[in-house]
């Protein structure tokens, strides 16, 4: 693909591990680097921090702007000073997951090889990259975590596969999450989930760029393939009514390809295409400069792998008995990838677990996205949830403000 | 805060766990919280309600008395409490075995369909009763199960639970005076309040 451009490094800020992570697959990852963004100051007793996980294509850079892409953080209208996650109050930790490609360990991470010939030479690990799970990726966060000095988390927040890294936090490391809000998650990836990111992984594989994953030696990436996947994923983030809303049948002028769309042009025959055409191949050709296919495939499997019920015959509740960690689930109506019923089943494990738990579904014709976008009622449902558990935490009310 | 969630909250013990049914905009799991120093959680069925008591930082939940309370395991509260809705639920003994289930005791009110205005209104009128209390008409009334106070305390003793307090209260959530003769409650009060316990 000569149009498009392979990222130019960048230098993240990263914590590294030497003794690696043990990882749900039975292997040692070692050493292993997590790159890590913080907002807002840790308080001198070490009990403000909020965690945010990213969702699949997210990364550390939740309130700034994003040094690949030059655009603003993804949850810049969430994180922030005087924002709902108010960081005059709270010190929060953001980091790119274990297998991402945003400066942490993953499958663009380059290893020492030994080839044929005796020689060692640096190559990335690609589809070699051990398989992880999303406790994986929660396993890597615990070891920032604890570098940076933090026994406790006050909070622990994150939507979609965020969600998934939050509900595996409070089952995992109970003691370390005072509070939990899982955001679009579900417990267990739906075989429908599992079918959709399957078809994104059947696109990349399907590019003549892909090269078996060993792409970086021909020097090009899969980003006819992985445009594809970004493009269907992208629809479920969407919801009808958003989509008939945002474009409608419009059509618009289409004088070039676009890069990274299958087949560009092809069906503008009369020099038109629908507007959402036109998004969504914006979307696949922006993603392709910023994301690495092998990670993409790392992580849909990560996704497809969770199910808190795996290890308690199925019961979503076995992870959270005696919890003391107070949950807030939130979902939104119209998010048809992680539906409400969803969220309700982590909601009556929580209760038959006997947890403090809140469920509020936010109204939304927005899909999936909703939790990104600008949702009133759910700014509200986060800054009271975390007022009400700074309150029972003891924290005081304005922790650091004119420290 | 209604007259009757003071009353209510007077029967609870401080620093124990509540869960309050059809918690609204959650008045009664704040102040039992902020004075009382309880564990109160809360069941909402209207997300609006929610919403709002998750903004004031309280613990609710979206569901509702029917179909929610089977989650809950065994004595995990120390009290339930169902205020003004045991008549509007669909399986009103289904509702009250799953609370004392739940919670050591269940606080219940509700409002008593054998005050002396539904009797003489039915008598004389021949139609429904309407009245300050049961002001929606037959066909649009949420209250599909109303009962007396006699009917309610017939029901206490066929499931073998045991009225450890009673009152009648009168619209205003105010305490009424019948406290000696369930009879006379019977008659005069519009609401009943109840807590129950396990065993005669």
């Amino acid at each position: 693909m000569d149009q498009t451009v392979i990222p130019s490094t960048v230098d993240h800020t990263r914590a590294v591990f030497p003794e690696g992570v043990a990882l749900d697959c039975g292997s040692v990852l070692a050493p292993v680097e997590i790159a890590y963004r913080t907002y807002g100051t840790l308080s001198p007793e070490r009990n403000n921090a909020i965690l945010i996980c990213h969702a699949l294509t997210g990364d550390q850079y939740v309130a700034e702007t994003q040094p690949v892409t030059g655009k603003p953080g993804w949850w810049g209208r969430m994180v922030g000073p005087g924002k709902p996650i108010d960081t005059d109050r709270f010190f929060v930790i953001c980091s790119n997951v274990l297998g991402g490609c945003m400066g942490s360990t993953g499958p663009r991470s380059l290893r020492t090889v030994t080839g044929e010939n005796g020689v060692s030479r640096e190559e990335p690990w690609g589809t070699d990259f051990p398989p992880i799970t999303i406790r994986d990726m929660v396993r890597a966060q615990r070891l920032l975590v604890k570098q940076l000095g933090i026994d406790r988390l006050f909070a622990v927040i994150g939507g979609s596969m965020g969600g998934m890294q939050v509900l595996e936090w409070a089952a995992t490391y109970p003691d370390m999450v005072f509070a939990a809000m899982p955001i679009a998650t579900a417990p267990f990836h739906s075989a429908q989930n599992i079918a959709f990111n399957e078809v994104s992984r059947q696109a990349i594989f399907a590019d003549p760029d892909w090269h078996g994953g060993r792409y970086w030696e021909t020097g090009a990436i899969p980003a006819r393939g992985l445009a594809v996947a970004r493009m269907m994923a992208h629809i479920t983030y969407l919801s009808e009514e958003a989509l008939t809303r945002k474009f409608g049948r419009r059509v618009r002028r289409c004088d070039e390809p676009v890069a990274g769309s299958a087949s560009p042009g092809a069906l503008s025959t009369f020099g038109e295409i629908f507007e959402v055409e036109s998004y969504l191949r914006h979307q696949g050709s922006t993603f392709v400069r910023r994301f690495d296919a092998n990670s993409y495939l790392t992580i849909t499997r990560a996704m497809d792998w969770m199910d808190l019920g795996m290890e308690h015959d199925g019961d979503c509740a076995g992870p959270f008995r005696e919890t003391r960690t107070r949950f807030c689930v939130v979902c939104f109506s119209s998010d048809w990838l992680f539906p409400t019923s969803q969220s309700r089943i982590i909601v009556r494990a929580l209760t038959r677990a006997a947890a403090n738990v809140s469920f509020v579904e936010i109204e939304s014709d927005k899909g999936h996205d909703a939790f990104l976008l600008d949702e009133p009622d759910f700014d509200r449902t986060v800054v009271g949830f975390l007022s009400g558990a700074a309150e029972h935490a003891g924290l005081s009310p304005r922790t650091l403000k004119g420290h | 805060m209604r007259l009757d969630q003071r009353l209510i909250a007077k029967m609870i013990t401080p620093g124990t766990r509540v869960l309050d049914i059809g918690s609204g905009d959650g008045t009664l799991i704040d102040h039992l919280f902020r004075t009382r120093e309880c564990d109160a959680r809360g069941i909402e069925i209207d997300m609006g309600e929610v919403t709002r008591s998750v903004a004031h930082g309280l613990p609710v939940v979206h569901g509702d008395a029917d179909h929610d309370l089977a989650h809950y395991p065994d004595n995990s509260f120390d009290y339930v409490v169902l205020q003004r809705t045991l008549q509007a639920v669909e399986r009103p003994r289904e509702v009250l075995r799953q609370m004392l289930r739940i919670g050591r005791y269940a606080i219940v009110s509700f409002p008593n369909f054998g005050h002396w205005e539904m009797r003489l209104k039915l008598l004389f009128s021949g139609r429904m009763p309407n009245t300050a209390v049961w002001h929606t008409p037959w066909y649009a009334t949420p209250n599909i199960h109303p009962c007396t106070i006699r009917d309610f305390l017939a029901l206490c003793d066929e499931d073998g639970y045991r009225v450890h307090e009673w009152m009648a209260i009168d619209e205003e959530g105010d305490r009424a005076p019948w406290r000696r003769s369930i009879r006379l409650a019977n008659l005069f009060g519009e609401q009943a309040l109840f807590r129950l316990g396990k065993g005669r």
